[in-house]
């Protein structure tokens, strides 16, 4: 990969050519590299959980085909759908980007954010409702612990709603939403750094700074943005879908 | 013809150290250099605070009872030892400092891929190293470096959150690190520096990000989850809770078996650079050198489970883990044979990085050679636990990664600084130095041959010779590192003033100016030599005008 000189004169009064680059090729394929490399981070950063999951999952399968039945399914798809669309909106942004048309590329990231904010909507909506539900693990919210009590009748109606599957027990449940809170917690944080990523990308935008000589930031954040939608790829089946095939009631 | 006029060159000459003034041009810098001097004096100061309390745990030991430490302090005195060096020390060390400056030059490039998130980097390392201190003097934290639960999530009583959340943060700066390293290798080569023209440092250097990069965010998820199950109690780690405490070692050992490679990698690195350069030979087996750096950044990957022989891990993988670990002992030795090799029938000189390069063979050799006791098996069920593998892992740790650290600043201190270090007080530091740590730790393999375990302040008193030798050659060996400090500060202003080019080696950090320009070189060099191609002096080409009229050496 030996560098290119002889276009190094003819670009090298773009503004944005950072003074340590030969070039914006060069450039361009260092901040694409980068965040290539910086996604490997990611995927290993989310594999710890994804190997706790896979261990407590082949321990517990009953708890955790309870705790997944207690999932709202149709927020999860609807959140799903609204995700794939929004990669699809920011690969047209890097479109249009590319070949120099501001206004569509503007609403296309506009639509990128409103459809990442929707699906932080939702999921605030699903956080609100384990919350009445008492399936806050833990004592992540203190003045709401989580009571891993068997309720037998008589008692008062169990508050966590939670058809037990035979052989699982509430605190394998509890591990179940601790590790569901701990991704969809850690996915939703990267939902909102890619949002604050998006807003600065649409002021860059209003502003005119990209042009089809230099778009690469649309590009690496739009690969963020992709990456992010995948990690939710893999936790939406892994979460909502779990023990389905058990009907309900077990 | 010129050479009289360059030994005391003009004051006004402009290099990185003198382009800018005032404190804001460097907390703000985006430039290489002035950001690997940033580190190198950040991790100096935890160096002596590391070593303060290695001193401490001697002290103690020196005899059998424990009178000068109470055990719940001694717990704590270890622990910050070890959290100390090996996270703000020795994982930082070579490629934050040596790295940061040579990784550009020695590619001939203007700067790192990202000079703003370098210096981000340098800047999550301060935060990160700040919370630590902050957690030693509110009470410190006793659970070992390792902060295996469930004593660290449940029943510890000290600052785990927040030492865990300093690892966390500094966990960062070594991902944006290993980053910017991988896409400045990859991306801003000088033309015709293709990857086998690249120095040994450089492919060590690759090596050591990729392991950087894919181990250290597991640590970092691991210490996260560790914190919130301390506060919150909720349970992957706790057995009371339904989790399971050995998924917390496989975690911690997925990051911290490699991290050794981390530490250690670098120094090998720069050993390869030393023996070739101080043996005037091109190295011996040059590819097979630079693979063996790859092979045991994925290996390293591969042999964590040994660390977890004496837990509930089945047996069966306890037998491929160490099988695993043998196998990562091959392109080590490769390194040691064709280091070796190369010095066969060479004209070395032992000036002080020399030394260490020697020393670091020696020792890397011994610390290898023992980690095959501690991969076997049925040995490890003996030894686990014992001062054997303290012993073991600061010959790798010390007298590896410390002595390669300690032959680079050396070696590479005429350009860094422009000036010379006292030759004669170098070579007299690096024999202190070596014989003060082969004091302090022989001994520690033998004492936990017989027995003696590792992490109590108290012993049998059978045990207590062993003890004072160690206790002794710790003494000797924070002497011997205490008269580098003095005379690198020394030579700074007062060291005699370096040539471009004092080894007279082809490399190209030294076709320039030392200390040299903010953009290294006047112009983007070509390079049409191979790594290690020994010319005459005179034939070894300077690059720029500063280099060009700078020297010639008669």
């Amino acid at each position: 990969m030996i560098q290119s000189h002889a276009t190094a004169e003819e670009i090298h009064g773009h503004p944005a050519l950072q003074h340590h680059f030969e070039n914006m090729e060069q450039q361009r394929e260092a901040g694409t590299l980068g965040m290539w490399v910086f996604l490997v981070t990611e995927i290993m950063f989310f594999g710890g959980m994804f190997l706790a999951y896979t261990l407590y999952r082949s321990t517990y399968p009953q708890a955790f085909a309870s705790a997944s039945n207690h999932l709202d399914i149709t927020l999860g798809t609807l959140n799903t759908g609204v995700l794939i669309l929004s990669s699809l909106t920011m690969a047209l942004a890097v479109y249009f980007t590319q070949v120099g048309k501001r206004q569509p590329q503007i609403l296309c990231l506009v639509l990128t954010l409103i459809l990442g904010l929707t699906f932080l909507g939702v999921k605030a909506f699903e956080y609100y409702d384990k919350y009445e539900s008492a399936l806050i693990p833990g004592h992540l919210i203190p003045s709401h612990p989580f009571d891993p009590h068997v309720h037998h009748e008589g008692d008062p109606p169990n508050p966590h709603a939670i058809e037990l599957l035979p052989g699982a027990t509430l605190r394998q449940v509890e591990l179940f939403y601790w590790i569901y809170f701990a991704m969809t917690g850690m996915h939703a944080l990267h939902m909102i750094i890619g949002a604050g990523l998006l807003t600065f990308l649409l002021i860059y935008s209003l502003k005119g700074r990209f042009d089809p000589e230099y778009h690469s930031p649309v590009e690496i954040i739009g690969l963020y943005w992709h990456f992010v939608d995948i990690v939710w790829i893999f936790l939406f089946p892994l979460l909502y879908l779990l023990g389905r095939h058990f009907g309900h009631g077990g | 013809m010129k050479a009289e006029e360059f030994e005391l060159p003009p004051p006004s000459r402009v290099n990185y150290l003198n382009a800018t003034y005032g404190l804001k041009s460097w907390l703000l810098t985006k430039d290489h250099k002035r950001i690997a001097l940033l580190y190198l004096g950040s991790i100096t100061f935890f160096f002596f605070i590391g070593g303060l309390y290695a001193l401490m745990i001697r002290l103690e030991l020196l005899t059998p009872q424990g009178d000068f430490l109470q055990s719940t302090t001694y717990n704590k005195v270890f622990t910050q030892h070890g959290i100390i060096m090996i996270f703000f020390f020795l994982i930082p060390s070579i490629p934050a400092t040596l790295g940061n400056f040579l990784v550009p030059m020695m590619i001939g490039a203007k700067d790192l891929a990202f000079p703003r998130i370098n210096l981000l980097s340098w800047y999550i390392y301060l935060i990160g190293g700040v919370i630590t201190i902050y957690a030693l003097l509110a009470g410190g934290v006793d659970t070992g470096w390792t902060f295996y639960t469930p004593f660290s999530t449940t029943f510890s009583n000290s600052y785990v959150v927040a030492t865990g959340l300093g690892i966390f943060i500094n966990g960062f700066s070594s991902i944006l690190t290993g980053l910017n390293f991988i896409v400045t290798i990859h991306t801003m080569r000088a033309p015709g520096m293709t990857w086998f023209r690249m120095p040994l440092f450089l492919w060590s250097i690759y090596a050591t990000s990729l392991v950087m990069i894919l181990g250290t965010p597991v640590i970092a998820i691991t210490i996260l989850l560790l914190a919130f199950e301390r506060v919150s109690r909720v349970g992957i780690f706790d057995p009371a809770l339904g989790g399971d405490p050995i998924l917390f070692q496989h975690l911690f050992w997925f990051y911290s078996h490699p991290a050794v490679y981390i530490m250690v990698l670098p120094s090998m690195g720069v050993v390869s650079e030393l023996i070739a350069n101080f043996s005037r030979k091109n190295i011996f087996g040059y590819r097979f050198v630079a693979f063996s750096s790859l092979a045991i950044a994925v290996f390293g990957f591969l042999v964590w489970g040994h660390h977890l022989f004496v837990t509930s891990q089945s047996v069966y993988a306890g037998m491929i883990f160490s099988f695993l670990s043998f196998a990562v002992a091959i392109p080590s030795a490769i390194k040691v044979f064709n280091w070796t090799a190369t010095l066969y029938k060479s004209s070395i000189s032992y000036d002080t990085p020399m030394l260490y390069a020697l020393g670091f063979i020696g020792l890397f050799t011994v610390g290898g050679m023992t980690g095959l006791f501690l991969a076997a098996l049925a040995l490890d069920v003996h030894l686990s636990d014992t001062y054997f593998v303290v012993a073991h892992f600061h010959y790798i740790m010390v007298g590896g990664a410390l002595m390669g650290y300690l032959g680079g600043l050396h070696y590479w201190w005429p350009k860094i600084t422009g000036r010379m270090y006292p030759e004669g007080w170098g070579r007299f530091s690096a024999l202190v130095i070596f014989v003060g740590f082969n004091l302090t730790f022989l001994p520690q393999f033998v004492a936990g041959f017989l027995g003696m375990p590792r992490r109590y302040h108290a012993y049998p008193p059978e045990f207590q010779v062993f003890n004072v030798l160690s206790s002794a050659g710790a003494s000797i060996l924070g002497l011997g590192m205490l008269i580098p400090a003095i005379y690198f500060v020394w030579s700074m202003r007062y060291g005699k003033v370096a040539e471009s080019n004092p080894w007279h080696l082809p490399g190209l950090e030294w076709r320039t100016q030392s200390p040299p320009i903010t953009e290294n070189f006047d112009v983007t060099p070509v390079v049409t030599w191979e790594a290690y191609e020994f010319a005459p002096p005179e034939e070894t080409e300077i690059i720029g005008k500063f280099g060009s009229e700078l020297e010639q050496p008669a």
